[in-house]
């Protein structure tokens, strides 16, 4: 049975990696990275869900009788270009945080806010 | 001119702060400024008389202003306790501006407009508190009059000024939202009302505890009537000019605070109830210990205002022990006290006062022989402290005879014996002044003194409520009356 | 034309935002925002009052059917919703062009009303929608705006500011996206009606706990419910201040909505509330919400941080409120989620006129303003007497319900606290008064005039409806009555 539901337990590795990595590392492009691994364990996740055992891809033709789910597909493909578009979001503030601060070290730019004030 | 009742009680709430424009235009011009100020004075003081006659006819005077939502009214309607605080109110109001023409000039105050504005929203604020109709319209006022009175207690501007002004608004808005505000609400939860009705709201069914409860509520959370341990912000308050510790300080804030409580004892609870009440007891021994511990407090006061101030505390606790003791002639004592004590205090402020224009002078220990100085200034005091004690022949006499006949129609020895040794006390601590100021003794005996009277509109002023003082002994009989309907209406089966 | 309103409600500001970059000159594509925004207010007065008189609307986007297509759906709740969101994102624009132009620079002002429209399209869209995926679409395009526009901020801590945002608010997007999953999974529907009637079937599966942890959590990140609103402060600090004012009365409040939505019409009531401990939950973080986030006002130097600070404390009272878990519990939130609405806006568009003559919005800046700019200080103090609840406020309103909602259910301890929360109140609000109006200008410093009229109006019509709602409480209260009622009429 724990081994019937291995794709949980690949989401469930992902999703804690990713989410370590967020929340653990000070460098802002490792965050972003971490987010991006976070948020694919949910697009895996939702595929794994919509795959039925023993079908075939949601083509109709003969001898089918039964196909995977593929709405959860074309759910994730939405959230895809979400995901991207945070990516890109992120990356270009990341760029501008570079210009302004010189640096894309959480700490060093907490330390350089805290001396301005 | 034939102005319906209803808009004589409407005018008297919004010509105060409407006379705030006129006072802005003409900042420029003092006399103007200050003309002006007396004559709004004057006319509220005229519509108020005016619907004392309406009352006193059997007129119903009601107004309707707002509805916030259902059972929840912003209204008026004028009955004899709220026409005692505002006839006080109105007719100490001129007078007071009066003296303050005086003494703001020859102290050179600055932001004098400011002064008088706020003067003005305070007042409308009184009144507005004076007529309310329901506990809603009552706490709107009594906030607002929080709010206005502030910026006259931080007047000076000194450091010292807005440390005091944050103890007294942090006081008093932290009681009144804390305590005040939930007794309100209480109030509504169980009575479904916030009308002020004779004979108190609460149905026969109400829990007594729950009544208990929201009573201590109420007591604590009027702030302004300076039962301890919330009485801090009085004294903090005395940093103001002394036109404001007289009229606001002595007169209209305090007795918005024992207004209050009265008006919550007779007209929310009713007597019936309230004497009923678990709590009653205790919050009357309470009320007792603020009286007797502010006395003694005050005996050891060298700065004459901070005496003043801790015998106002006092003087408060004896208007709450008529409206606890829950009897007629409790209520008919507390409510002629607000008015005895009012007239009483604010001409020993006065007097502090012109002293301190006159002679800078504001510790007691300075004053000795000041009656050759000040002989006006001096006897007004000497009366004044008499109607203060409850002597005749000044009005106080009768004020604190029914308090005493109220506390011996409940049999509530102690509270007389409190009674007693704070008379005592208030000898004390009030007659060796006026005494030592005319009778020196040996030591120093300054015989070339020169008369040196303060300016001439703080005499008048200050004369003039220390000839109330006499005149209420002689003539108490209009106060009396109202004072007996408002004890009269809950319960008359109650005694005489 | 009538029975399309609620998907035009959405697809108008959607389709006008890149119509913008036609627009070349920032007035004009301020013109065009304002008009946009103008006619999806006007379509959600009809929708409500459409909503009021006949029930709640469906529409089928494109003809399908649900629960197959995407329906959306109208309810006193979300037309409610509609109303705030639209009603206070055009009077804030009525302001935007004078303020932008001193906070923007003029080549990226453009791209600041496109994402404006764009974040609209999102809040609207959440809240018309009655598909649980386009939610998280939708509050992933209000979110992404959002993210953008922050950035746009004067200085490099609005980037930061956004970057810590950006990383929150994905967190808790996905949670949101992770809860959905699971609740697909179990049910095989993605509409919320459909939902509402196959949960009960598999309502006590640890799935579906899982699934609603994940989603509350996601929800509260958004929400900045207390300990999950470490964002918040600095994003709507460093924001240019015609966003702050913007986001500040909608933002915080979508994500309520979504709360509110998802265990009343969603999940059922009962499981929310009897199934897991959500109320003890909610009560104590609503509470420690209120006097943490208050009494950090108090010590902030920043105005926009201290106003944003009381809004973490707001978003506390709403909370408890919710927790109460009665319709009248539940009618209070919604009547402090109108009222505080009104009440931010209105504080930080007066913000916006300081920031527009003073370039700061540092407490000891105000020094002597109370004189200099009396117009504006005046909103403030309104504005703050009703964050106070003084009576004749709106701020009263919502607090006496709140508070009669709490001692009808018995819970006296809950009425003592969300008074003493109100002291707290005065006493950041009070240092405001006194320091614009009790001290004396800097020295040295030249004075300022009052703010322009156009910044001025707007701010002035925000502080009327702060009078007017808290004097005349029919409309408000009876539309968050009506939603209430619906609301648990669903799921008695």
């Amino acid at each position: 049975m724990l081994i019937g539901l291995y794709n949980y337990w690949v989401v469930v590795a992902l999703m804690m990696t990713g989410f370590y990595i967020v929340i653990a590392q000070g460098n802002l492009i490792k965050k972003i990275a971490g987010l991006i691994i976070f948020q694919t364990s949910v697009f895996i996740f939702y595929i794994s869900v919509g795959k039925v055992d023993g079908a075939t891809a949601p083509i109709v033709g003969d001898g089918f009788s039964q196909y995977s789910n593929p709405l959860p597909h074309v759910l994730i493909l939405t959230a895809i270009v979400v995901g991207i578009a945070t990516t890109a979001l992120g990356l270009a503030l990341i760029v501008r945080i570079r210009e302004a601060y010189g640096s894309i070290e959480e700490d060093e730019i907490q330390k350089k806010d805290d001396q301005a004030c | 001119m034939t102005i319906s009742l209803e808009t004589m009680l409407q005018l008297c709430i919004i010509l105060p702060p409407l006379a705030v424009m006129g006072l802005v235009a003409t900042r420029n011009n003092p006399n103007v400024r200050e003309a002006m100020t007396i004559v709004t004075g004057l006319f509220v003081l005229y519509l108020t008389v005016n619907l004392y006659a309406g009352i006193s006819q059997g007129d119903v005077i009601r107004v309707h202003w707002l509805e916030i939502f259902p059972g929840l009214n912003l209204s008026f309607a004028v009955e004899p306790l709220g026409m005692i605080f505002a006839l006080v109110a109105s007719f100490l109001w001129p007078i007071t501006i009066i003296y303050s023409i005086g003494y703001m000039r020859s102290h050179n105050e600055k932001n004098q407009t400011r002064f008088y504005i706020c003067f003005a929203i305070a007042i409308g604020c009184v009144m507005g508190i004076a007529f309310a109709e329901n506990l809603f319209t009552l706490f709107i006022f009594y906030e607002v009059l929080t709010l206005s009175t502030y910026p006259l207690v931080t007047h000076a501007g000194t450091k010292e000024a807005s440390r005091g002004g944050r103890i007294y608004l942090g006081i008093l808005l932290s009681t009144s939202i804390a305590f005040f505000l939930l007794a309100i609400v209480g109030t509504w939860f169980v009575a479904g009302t916030l009308d002020f009705k004779e004979g108190g709201v609460f149905g026969p069914e109400t829990s007594l505890t729950v009544a208990g409860v929201l009573l201590a509520l109420f007591i604590f959370g009027i702030g302004k009537a300076a039962i301890m341990p919330f009485h801090r912000w009085l004294p903090a308050a005395m940093v103001a000019p002394t036109p404001v510790s007289a009229l606001l300080h002595a007169v209209a804030v305090v007795k918005a605070g024992v207004f209050t409580v009265m008006k919550v004892c007779v007209y929310i609870f009713g007597i019936d109830l309230l004497g009923a009440l678990p709590s009653t007891q205790a919050l009357l021994y309470l009320a007792g210990a603020t009286v007797l511990l502010s006395s003694v407090v005050a005996m050891r006061q060298d700065n004459l205002k901070a005496r003043l101030a801790y015998s106002t505390v006092s003087q408060l606790g004896y208007v709450t022990i008529g409206a606890l003791l829950a009897t007629t002639l409790g209520v008919v004592g507390g409510s002629m006290h607000i008015a005895m004590h009012a007239f009483g205090k604010i001409t020993l402020f006065f007097c502090a006062g012109a002293i301190l224009v006159a002679t800078h002078k504001s510790l007691i220990s300075q004053m000795r022989g000041l009656g050759r100085q000040m002989p006006i200034t001096m006897a007004a005091f000497f009366v004044a402290s008499l109607s203060i004690i409850g002597v005749p022949p000044t009005g106080g006499t009768w004020s604190k005879w029914y308090l005493l006949m109220g506390a011996l129609d409940t049999q509530q020895w102690i509270i007389m014996a409190i009674l007693m040794i704070s008379s005592l006390l208030n000898i004390a601590y009030l007659l060796p002044i006026p005494i030592q100021a005319f009778f020196p003794g040996n030591e120093q005996t300054p015989q070339d003194a020169q008369m040196n009277e303060a300016p001439l509109p703080s005499l008048i002023a200050l004369s003039i409520t220390a000839v109330i003082c006499v005149v209420l002994f002689v003539y108490p009989q209009p106060l009396y009356d109202l004072a007996n309907a408002v004890a009269a209406v809950p319960g008359t089966d109650h005694g005489n | 034309m009538l029975a399309h309103l609620p998907i035009l409600q959405v697809v108008l500001p959607l389709l006008a935002a890149p119509s913008c970059l036609i627009m070349r000159r920032p007035k004009l594509v301020w013109l065009f925002t304002l008009i946009v925004s103008s006619i999806a207010f006007l379509i959600s007065v009809a929708l409500l009052q459409q909503v009021m008189e006949s029930g709640p609307i469906s529409y089928e986007l494109g003809g399908w059917e649900q629960p197959w297509g995407i329906e959306y759906r109208i309810d006193e709740l979300s037309a409610f919703l509609l109303l705030i969101v639209s009603a206070v994102s055009t009077v804030v624009l009525l302001a935007a062009h004078t303020s932008i132009q001193a906070e923007i620079a003029e080549d990226s002002q453009m791209m600041f009303y496109v994402l404006y429209l764009l974040s609209l399209t999102g809040m609207l869209g959440i809240i018309s929608t009655g598909d649980v995926f386009n939610v998280f679409v939708f509050l992933e395009i209000s979110s992404l705006s959002a993210y953008a526009l922050i950035a746009m901020g004067d200085g490099r801590r609005a980037l930061w500011a956004s970057y810590q945002y950006l990383i929150m608010g994905t967190i808790g997007a996905t949670f949101i996206l992770i809860a959905i999953g699971l609740m697909y999974q179990m049910t095989g529907t993605l509409n919320m009606e459909d939902l509402s009637r196959r949960l009960p079937d598999v309502a006590h599966t640890r799935t579906m706990y899982a699934a609603y942890v994940f989603f509350v959590v996601g929800v509260c990140l958004k929400m900045a419910l207390f300990p999950l609103h470490l964002w918040l402060p600095n994003a709507y600090s460093y924001a240019p201040s015609i966003v702050t004012a913007f986001f500040a009365a909608t933002s915080t409040k979508v994500a309520l909505y979504l709360l509110i939505r998802f265990t009343f019409s969603v999940f059922d009531f009962s499981f929310s509330f009897s199934t897991l401990p959500l109320q003890p939950v909610f009560l104590v973080l609503g509470f420690l919400g209120i006097f943490v986030a208050s009494t950090a006002a108090i010590y902030q130097k920043n105005l926009k941080h201290l106003f944003a600070y009381s809004s973490v404390a707001q978003i506390g009272y709403m909370i408890v409120g919710y927790s109460i878990a009665t319709s009248a519990g539940l009618m209070a939130t919604l009547l402090h989620l109108f009222n505080h609405s009104l009440m931010k806006s209105a504080l930080f568009l007066a913000l916006a006129a300081v920031m527009y003559r003073l370039s700061s919005v540092q407490l000891s800046c105000l020094q002597g303003m109370g004189r200099q700019m009396p117009l504006t200080m005046a909103a403030i103090v309104v504005g703050g007497a009703s964050l106070i609840g003084v009576p004749l406020t709106i701020g009263f309103v919502s607090k006496w319900f709140l508070v009669m909602a709490a001692i009808e259910n018995g819970l006296w301890p809950v009425a003592v606290l969300v008074l003493l929360g109100s002291l707290l109140a005065i006493v950041y609000v009070w240092r405001v008064v006194e320091v614009a109006y009790f001290m004396e200008p800097m020295p040295g410093k030249d004075p300022v005039k009052e703010a322009p009229w156009s910044i001025l109006v707007p701010v002035w019509l925000l502080v009327a409806a702060n009078v007017y709602f808290g004097v005349d409480t029919r409309l408000s209260v009876q539309i968050a009555q009506a939603a209430a009622d619906s609301l648990f009429g669903v799921s008695p």
